[in-house]
């Protein structure tokens, strides 16, 4: 059994909304290995970014939050007090966000940006933390750090400032790094970079990574394994490599055939999508959410609870047509 | 920085050009000034010989070039209600305005910035409604009603201030806090909203995901970029409170210099009120100007290319 870098049961987040409660996450399991990469793939809306938020303690104080299990490296976050939890927020996980531009302070140095957090947490001193923050720096590939950690953000170009945003977030050598949609706020040559360079970082330094996306392109790029969200819920879990060659979930099934694939998809033919839309999130839901937009719903998919179903080595889908959709 | 510094001086010093031009031509708007002096039985004669004697019969340029020359070198000239020069009275008269207009600002900006990160902090909550009251009872309000509300109970009922005059510093409470409610209102708002602006950006979220406690968090991170849009407005707020204090002074009896602009405009005393609109509009250029430098300082993206 490999180490769990992070092991969630059972997460529920639910946000008051003058309509009623907004039940975003709907009890999520995620585990990811010390030194994986997990990508969570879904949808706008679909809850993954306040999964993510909830690892990092810093879901807005009027979510509700609930799980079986909150376990990251081994301790209990549960329980942890915000004062606690702040002490692990860029030590033990760190957090990427999707615009650099906005993630930075504008009116703050990058040197000062990059150094404030370990400078509390581990007692460096100025120049500790600064040779720390050259390294760093050095470390995501922007040339001639020592003279840069005086500029500010507005000096650095969109690529550069997600660089300088990953190594603020490795300044503390954290165990667990989650990037909430790192490249979609920038053009598609950087993109490339950006995840080579996340891809690169995480072997290097052992990384557990959690990676949070819409793009199905990045998952296949960097992905050891894939969670798909779908109205709150895992919808199918698998390896990258298993999701892409076998999915198994119609859901799945119907993102992926969405994917225009050059030299097989024909030009002016309609890209198949999946019909219907996201149902709303606001109280209480009956069975499977995706049952109304899948084409082998039967009556037996509005029952609760929906079965998880394993269908192979590490392979998970919830869906109680499971049987059929293995064939 | 310094060529950010230099080019906005030089812009405060085309403005106080215009500036100076503009209150120049004041004295010419409302009619002949020498008839205006000679006043409403003047004979045409003492009209003429006062147009010699201040010299308005010289052509409007020359006029204008000596007198901010005489301006320039301190001399403002002569009271024609007094015979005394005008910066004597006006020297006599600033203390009371630039004391009032000072600690009301102060005391607004010690009141009104920390209400509004406090209500920015959790809008809607009981402290955010309860700075809304203040905001809206200030701006309703009108100065010369609360002044004189205040003087009532306080001064009259309570005896607690003197009701009027500026002889003790006791008699600056009542305007004083009569003034800085007024300033209050707008000053929280902007700090207010913009506090709520700041904290819901990502470099907060990201200044919290790297472990900084909350107060440093507000006070390094947000509080700076809150600031830039109160910087702006307080330079008008202490503006308009050193010189758009003519209500309050009136009110409390206080000899500052917006009753002496009122006083002065009732005698036709030109040179006085020239000098007065020239000094609070000079005043206004270099609020401004420090405005904008104090921003720079604050905003590494104002300063141009560094």
């Amino acid at each position: 059994m490999t180490e769990m870098m992070l092991d969630i049961r059972n997460l529920k987040v639910s946000i008051p909304t003058d309509r009623g409660m907004l039940n975003a996450v709907r009890g999520v399991d995620l585990q990811i290995a010390k030194g994986e990469t997990l990508c969570l793939v879904g949808e706008s809306g679909c809850g993954k970014s306040l999964t993510a938020t909830s690892i990092m303690g810093l879901l807005p104080r009027y979510a509700r939050v609930t799980s079986d299990r909150f376990e990251m490296a081994g301790q209990d976050l549960s329980t942890k007090t915000d004062a606690k939890l702040a002490k692990l927020r860029g030590r033990d996980v760190a957090m990427i966000f999707q615009d650099p531009t906005s993630a930075l302070n504008p009116t703050l140095t990058i040197g000062r940006q990059l150094t404030e957090g370990v400078m509390r947490h581990e007692k460096l001193s100025r120049s500790e933390a600064d040779a720390r923050a050259i390294e760093m720096l050095d470390r995501v590939g922007i040339a001639n750090p020592a003279a840069r950690l005086t500029q500010y953000p507005h000096g650095f170009s969109g690529g550069q400032r997600q660089r300088i945003m990953i190594a603020s977030a490795l300044m503390g050598r954290p165990g667990l790094l989650i990037a909430d949609e790192p490249t979609t706020a920038l053009d598609v040559t950087i993109q490339a970079q950006i995840l080579t360079l996340l891809g690169e970082l995480q072997a290097d330094l052992g990384l557990s990574l959690l990676l949070i996306t819409h793009d199905l392109g990045v998952v296949a790029a960097i992905a050891d394994n894939v969670a798909v969200m779908y109205a709150g819920r895992i919808a199918e879990r698998a390896s990258a490599v298993e999701l892409f060659a076998a999915p198994r979930h119609p859901y799945t099934k119907g993102l992926l055939a969405a994917i225009p694939v050059p030299g097989v998809t024909r030009r002016g033919s309609e890209l198949p999508a999946i019909p219907g839309r996201v149902p709303g999130l606001i109280g209480t839901m009956q069975g499977c959410a995706f049952r109304d937009r899948c084409s082998i719903a039967g009556p037996e998919c509005a029952n609760d609870p929906v079965p998880l179903v394993s269908t192979g080595q590490g392979h998970f889908i919830e869906c109680v047509k499971a049987a059929e959709v293995s064939v | 920085m310094l060529s950010f510094i230099s080019k906005r001086l030089l812009v405060a010093l085309l403005v106080c050009l215009t500036v100076s031009a503009l209150s120049f031509g004041l004295m010419f708007v409302s009619g002949d000034p020498a008839i205006a002096i000679a006043g409403a039985g003047g004979r045409a004669e003492d009209a003429e010989a006062i147009r010699v004697a201040y010299g308005f019969d010289r052509p409007l340029i020359v006029q204008y070039l000596d007198w901010i020359g005489s301006a320039l070198t301190g001399n403002l000239g002569q009271s024609i209600y007094f015979n005394v020069p005008v910066t004597e009275i006006i020297g006599n008269r600033v203390g009371v305005t630039l004391t009032l207009g000072f600690i009301s600002f102060l005391v607004a900006l010690v009141i009104a910035v920390p209400l509004g990160v406090a209500a920015a902090l959790r809008p809607n909550g009981w402290l955010d409604r309860f700075a809304l009251v203040i905001a809206v009872s200030g701006q309703a309000i009108p100065s010369f009603w609360l002044g004189l509300m205040a003087i009532v109970v306080f001064g009259v009922w309570y005896g607690w201030v003197p009701i009027s005059g500026a002889d003790t510093w006791q008699g600056y409470i009542l305007p004083v806090i009569v003034l800085s409610y007024y300033a209050i209102p707008e000053l929280m708002r902007i700090t207010r909203s913009g506090m709520i602006d700041v904290l819901a950006t990502d470099y907060v979220r990201a200044a919290r995901a790297k472990g900084l406690p909350m107060h440093l968090v507000i006070s390094r991170h947000a509080l700076r970029n809150a600031v830039l849009p109160l910087v702006s407005l307080a330079a008008v707020q202490l503006g308009q409170l050193l010189s758009g204090s003519i209500v309050i002074e009136s009110v409390f009896a206080l000899n500052g210099l917006g009753r002496l602009a009122w006083e002065s405009l009732l005698r036709s005393d030109l040179p006085v009120v020239q000098a007065i609109i020239l000094i609070l509009s000079l005043l206004y250029v270099v609020l401004t100007t420090l405005a904008d430098i104090l921003n720079a300082v604050l905003d590494p993206r104002l300063r141009g290319n560094s």
